[in-house]
């Protein structure tokens, strides 16, 4: 068999596939995978299941405890609202914010980073500068002044979490991107004449996928705890719509008399950023050739 | 035998990994005697440097020895760690290979030389002090006093290894292993410490565990020699019996496999797992590998000058210029290989990135094929990209870890050839593959999968994808084993035989330039001092910089080292950020005179070489 005819029984290996083969071994980041896809699943369809409707009151059936024949699985709030279904809500909330808020803050941060690191220089320093002063700006005053200006809604809360949290990303990509511009492979692929561009995205980037999957994974849960923050504060979202953050705050103050008001919401927030983490962990490794263990 | 200082019998060494048990030293004996220096030869990997651990009880948290080692009748292996420390510094003492990493960088040298002799020898601070000052004055660093309150990383490479001996030697150890103390050292610097490590034996009467790759260190520093090999002893006998009758294969492929400075030029190196009467097919020599190209002239670099800006901290800072680059001129021909040699510093690297276009440079021109690359730009400066390539000293951190070894050996073709369908860009990709020796099988694995010397010739398979003209080796064997070094060496030639490719290469080993190279340059401190053909140079070096270099050069024969009045260059490399006036070598000229001060030599020629020297004449 010629050489040539030996290649195409090689299959190519592409990167994701390869972290996808890579991610199933890691048991705790695949456990935490499926976990968490099943309750992006479950708040999306749940809802539908249930017989109550999420900002319906019913003032005969106030604040009992989690029932099956009654069809409140989690039990019923202070004004008689259905807790599961109001928690299936709220997830498509904090859900929804982790992950625009943190896709936007990826998309800007990774692009601000990279270009300021990788071009250098004085453009370098004006970027970076133009983060120090965002960094600058206090971020309640912040929200509160978009809040007064713009009245309450929840794309605002996705624009004021998003447009702070690039910040960090961007400096955290910037000095990655420094110290990859140094490495020789860099250097070998401008000898090879390998345009700028193409340097960036097929060098620079898929090097920087681990600290940023980690970051990402991160960023997440603060973002949702950011949002819970505000709502705890009434800054975020508004009654009847609910988030995890808002159940919690809502729950927190009947905790002795209805537990259960606390306990769900709360497990599905903390069930949320421990899947994160651990799919974080197992993503730096799947990203790295060099830990795939043969 | 009552006189040993050190027994050792039957010692392993054993790691627990993830990947399994590893054995790194199996079942090795040997003995130091008072007085007496033994070398311990080997290629990475083949467990020198656990041994030495093993004896101070510093292996690694995953590694276990058995065995005996007796220091002076005292069992070593298996001592407490409190035990151990009254051993450590006062009875056996250790040097190793980067002195900046094991000096603590936030305290001055002093202060750390004192606390040794405070610990060990219980002595007040101010006779630590004294004694700290005299021991310096001892490994001959200048200015003692001075020195004493200076952080490490504003001495020089050579002058830190100088204040590791002090310390080491602070405690009249009996005992001192020196881990490859000059492997991260340039030549001079190396010739300079081994001399002072001669002296100070016969001075100090300490037995010396001297363990390095270097055949050259160990024929003119060791009185027996013990060659190891995965783990195990291959060879063990005095230095004159290893170098003139190697019972082993193994010692006598290793000897063969190093090219040497006072060797006939044979061609191909023979290298230590094909024996050198099974290479078969002789190549081409180097004459008749010129004269095949017709002497064509493919690149010329005139006046070229590199510059970087140097900014210091502080709100006033100056932002002053280096001169990695002064004014340096050659020409290349087709199928020719210039061989840059110089010390660390001097601008060899830059040299090669200013050619390749990856720098800007300050002033001069870089003709390939005719062509000024200054002024080109984006498309233009791309394509003439293809005709110059350039392979890298590190060949792990050449690669992209995230790539595969098709998409990195293909990435040019991507660029150049983006009509290329995927199966007629995997048979470029395997040919350029097998050409350097690697499979097919090859082309889904990531980089780090493969040894060094596989990794560099993967480096190698990229930089030939195009069929280039030039290529740039930036030291591509430093890295590498001795017998892979030789593999490499013989594929570059193979290779530049068969296609008449032009190499600019560039070292610091001058015995491994002086075995590739039709010429040779030979750069200090960002000047080109001697040009000149290889059998001038080798033979009549006329530069005192040239005749310095190789005279550092160890060579692996004991008679010949011993014999040798090792001409040591003294002092360091200047800072480049402030050059000497006039000829930038005449701090450390022995022939130096008023003039060198006044007017910087120009380059001229002396007979068959072209020198920058004004008393090149005089010098015989």
């Amino acid at each position: 068999m010629n050489a040539a005819a030996q290649t195409f029984n090689i299959r190519g290996r592409s990167l994701w596939l390869d972290v996808w083969e890579t991610l199933k071994k890691n048991r705790a980041a695949f456990a935490a995978t499926l976990v968490l896809a099943a309750m992006a699943v479950s708040v999306m369809v749940a809802p539908m299941l249930s017989p109550y409707a999420f900002d319906a009151t019913d003032f005969n059936q106030i604040s009992l405890g989690p029932s099956l024949p009654t069809m409140h699985l989690f039990g019923t709030d202070a004004l008689g609202r259905d807790v599961f279904v109001r928690t299936m809500y709220g997830g498509r909330i904090s859900l929804m914010v982790g992950l625009v808020a943190t896709a936007v803050s990826l998309i800007i941060g990774v692009a601000w980073g990279a270009i300021a690191g990788f071009i250098g220089g004085r453009t370098d320093h004006v970027m970076m500068r133009i983060v120090d002063v965002l960094y600058a700006m206090p971020f309640m005053f912040f929200v509160i002044l978009l809040m007064v200006f713009f009245g309450r809604s929840i794309v605002l809360i996705f624009v004021a979490i998003g447009a702070i949290n690039w910040l960090d990303m961007a400096r955290i990509v910037r000095g990655q991107t420094l110290s990859l511009k140094a490495e020789q492979f860099v250097e070998a692929a401008r000898a090879g004449g390998v345009s700028n561009f193409n340097i960036v995205r097929r060098h620079i980037v898929p090097n920087l996928l681990g600290v940023v999957a980690v970051y990402v994974t991160l960023t997440i849960p603060q973002v949702i705890l950011v949002e819970s923050f505000l709502s705890f504060l009434g800054l975020g979202v508004q009654e009847p719509m609910t988030s995890w953050g808002a159940l919690v705050n809502e729950g927190a103050q009947e905790m002795e008399t209805a537990p259960w008001l606390l306990i769900f919401p709360a497990a599905f927030l903390a069930a949320t950023l421990f899947c994160l983490n651990f799919i974080g962990d197992g993503l730096r490794d799947a990203l790295d050739p060099r830990d795939r263990s043969k | 035998m009552t006189d040993a200082v050190l027994e050792v019998q039957s010692l392993n060494v054993r790691f627990t990994t993830a990947e399994g048990p590893v054995h790194a030293v199996r079942d090795l004996a040997f003995h130091i005697d008072a007085g007496e220096t033994l070398g311990i030869v080997g290629e990475s990997g083949s467990g020198k440097s656990q041994t030495a651990l093993a004896i101070m009880g510093l292996l690694a948290a995953n590694g276990r020895a058995d065995g005996s080692a007796c220091f002076r009748g005292d069992e070593l292996i298996g001592l407490s760690d409190s035990a151990m420390n009254q051993v450590r510094g006062a009875g056996i003492s250790m040097v190793f290979q980067d002195p900046m990493t094991s000096l603590n960088p936030y305290l001055t040298v002093g202060n750390q030389m004192r606390q040794v002799l405070q610990r060990h020898l219980g002595l007040s601070r101010r006779k630590a002090h004294d004694q700290a000052r005299t021991m310096f004055e001892m490994v001959r660093i200048p200015e003692a006093e001075h020195r004493l309150n200076m952080h490490p990383h504003e001495l020089s490479g050579g002058m830190r290894q100088r204040v590791m001996m002090a310390m080491a030697l602070s405690c009249r150890p009996e005992l001192l292993i020196a881990d490859e103390p000059t492997t991260a050292l340039d030549v001079t610097v190396q010739a300079q410490i081994l001399e002072l490590m001669h002296e100070l034996k016969a001075k100090v009467n300490t037995s010396i565990l001297l363990i390095t790759h270097d055949m050259g260190v160990v024929a003119g520093n060791a009185d027996r020699v013990l060659v190891m090999r995965d783990g195990e002893c291959r060879e063990y006998d005095s230095v004159d019996n290893v170098f003139y009758r190697p019972a082993g294969d193994y010692t006598r492929a290793l000897l063969a496999a190093i090219p040497r400075l006072d060797d006939a030029l044979s061609e191909r190196l023979p290298t230590v797992d094909a024996p050198p009467n099974k290479t078969g097919t002789a190549v081409a020599t180097s004459e008749q590998r010129l004269s095949n190209g017709a002497a064509r002239e493919l690149l010329t670099v005139d006046k070229l000058s590199v510059r970087f800006r140097v900014t210091q901290p502080g709100l006033l800072a100056r932002a002053r210029s280096l001169v990695a680059v002064d004014d340096v001129s050659f020409e290349l021909a087709v199928g020719e290989t210039l061989g840059v040699v110089g010390e660390s510093g001097c601008g060899k690297s830059s040299l090669a990135r200013a050619v390749l276009q990856l720098i800007p440079a300050a002033s001069g021109r870089v003709c390939l094929l005719g062509r000024d690359l200054e002024p080109l730009q984006g498309i233009e400066l791309k394509n003439m990209r293809r005709d110059m390539q350039v392979i890298f000293q590190d060949p792990q951190a050449s690669l992209d870890p995230r790539m595969t070894i098709a998409q990195i050996v293909g990435e040019s073709l991507d660029t150049f050839h983006s009509d290329l369908d995927q199966a007629e860009r995997n048979d470029c990709v395997v040919s350029a593959l097998l050409r350097v020796g690697l499979d097919a099988e090859h082309l889904n694995r990531y980089p780090h999968e493969f040894s060094g010397g596989q990794a560099q010739r993967i480096g190698i398979a990229r930089a030939l994808v195009f069929d280039p003209q030039l290529i740039v080796c930036d030291e591509p064997v430093s890295a590498l084993d001795v017998s892979i070094q030789a593999q490499i060496i013989n594929l570059l030639m193979g290779l530049q035989a068969e296609r008449g490719l032009s190499l600019i290469f560039i070292a610091h080993d001058l015995a491994v330039v002086r075995h590739i190279s039709h010429r040779v340059m030979v750069m200090y401190l960002g000047r080109a001092v001697e040009i000149a053909d290889r059998q001038s140079l080798y033979g009549r070096p006329r530069h005192p910089y040239t005749r310095a270099l190789i005279n550092a050069v160890p060579i692996p024969d004991p008679e010949i080292e011993r014999s040798r009045r090792h001409q040591v260059l003294l002092g360091d490399l200047p800072s480049p950020l402030e050059p000497p006036s006039g000829c930038g070598f005449r701090t450390r000229c022995p022939y130096a005179i008023q003039r060198c001060r006044n007017q910087r030599p120009p380059l001229r020629r002396v007979g068959q070489s072209l020198v920058a020297c004004h008393r090149a004449d005089e010098i015989e």
